[in-house]
C-alpha cells in the first residue's frame, strides 16, 4: 500500500490525542493485520470515498481509552459506557477529519462518512473494501491502541 | 467579550457538546444551550432568542452549513454570530462556509484557547 495514504493517519492521529486529550502518543511499526479481531475493546470506524475507497478504524484498549476521555472531559471515567462509546466516534471523526485535510494537500481528495462505533472483547472490525488491513500500534502512558487503514487494491 | 449572551451549542457528538460546554464555561458563559442536529438547532432558534451559535458540520438530519444557509436567510438571525466547529476542514469547505456567511471558523482538533480567541474576535 502506498505509504503517502497511511501517514497522514498516522500524524492526524498523533496530533488530534495530544490536542484533545492531551497525551503523548508513540507510533509503533506499522504491520500487515490477517484477521478482523479488534485489539482493543471498542472500536471507531469510518468508511472514506474518493481517490480511492476504504476505511479507517481506531481500536482502544479499555485503559487506554479510559485515560483518553478522562483528559477530555476532566473528570474520570471508570467504564466503557455511551459516553465512551461517543468519544471514539467523535475521536475517529477528528482523525479523518485532519488526515483527509493533509492528503487533500498532497491533491487527494476523499470524503467521510459518519463514524460507527463497536464495544466488546474480540468484536470484529469490518472494512468495507478487501484491501490489505496495516495496522499501526501506538503506546501511550496509560495503554494502547491501535489504527488500521484499509484501502481498495 | 459579553459571556451573559445565550449560546447555543450543536454538535451530534455529546462528547463535542460536553467539550465545547467546559471550554464556555471556563470562560464564563452560563447560558447554554444545546441542540444534535441542524434540525433541532432550528426549532430552539424558532422557540427562544439565541445570541452565539457554535455549530459542526457533519452532523445528520440537516448539517451545519446548511443550518447556517438557513440563518443567515432569516430576519432574526441574519446578523448572529457563527461559529463553525469542525472537523471538515478541506478547502472548498471553507470557502463554501464563507460565502454562506459564517462568522469564524475553528478545525477540529481545537484548544480551548483557539475557541476563546475565536470568540473573542467575532464577539467584540
Amino acid at each position: 500500500m502506498n505509504v503517502t495514504l497511511i501517514n497522514p493517519f498516522i500524524n492526524a492521529t498523533i496530533n488530534v490525542l495530544e490536542t484533545m486529550a492531551f497525551v503523548t502518543v508513540s507510533a509503533g511499526k506499522p504491520y500487515l493485520k490477517k484477521d478482523n479481531v479488534a485489539v482493543g475493546d471498542v472500536t471507531g470506524i469510518l468508511g472514506l470515498t474518493g481517490v480511492a475507497n476504504g476505511t479507517i478504524s481506531v481500536t482502544f484498549e479499555e485503559k487506554c481509552i479510559l485515560n483518553v476521555v478522562s483528559n477530555m472531559f476532566g473528570e474520570t471515567m471508570t467504564e466503557l459506557n455511551h459516553e465512551i462509546a461517543d468519544a471514539v466516534g467523535e475521536l475517529t471523526n477528528m482523525i479523518s477529519g485532519q488526515a483527509r485535510r493533509e492528503l487533500e494537500e498532497a491533491g487527494k481528495v476523499f470524503k467521510a462518512a459518519i463514524p460507527s462505533v463497536v464495544t466488546g472483547r474480540n468484536h470484529s472490525i469490518t472494512h468495507h473494501t478487501d484491501g490489505p488491513k496495516i495496522a499501526i500500534p501506538f503506546s501511550t502512558g496509560n495503554g494502547d491502541f491501535t489504527i488500521e487503514v484499509c484501502f481498495e487494491r | 467579550m459579553d459571556t451573559s449572551i445565550k449560546v447555543l451549542i450543536v454538535d451530534d457528538f455529546a462528547t463535542m457538546r460536553r467539550i465545547l460546554k467546559n471550554i464556555l464555561k471556563q470562560i464564563g458563559f452560563k447560558n447554554l444551550v444545546e441542540a444534535d442536529d441542524g434540525t433541532s438547532a432550528w426549532e430552539i432558534l424558532q422557540g427562544q432568542t439565541i445570541d452565539l451559535i457554535i455549530s459542526d458540520w457533519n452532523m445528520p438530519k440537516m448539517t451545519g452549513l446548511e443550518l447556517l444557509k438557513k440563518v443567515r436567510a432569516s430576519d432574526q438571525y441574519k446578523r448572529t454570530p457563527f461559529l463553525m466547529v469542525t472537523a471538515e476542514a478541506q478547502k472548498q469547505n471553507v470557502i463554501e462556509a464563507v460565502q454562506a456567511g459564517v462568522s469564524n471558523y475553528v478545525v477540529k482538533p481545537f484548544t480551548a484557547e483557539a475557541i476563546s480567541d475565536k470568540l473573542e474576535k467575532i464577539l467584540k
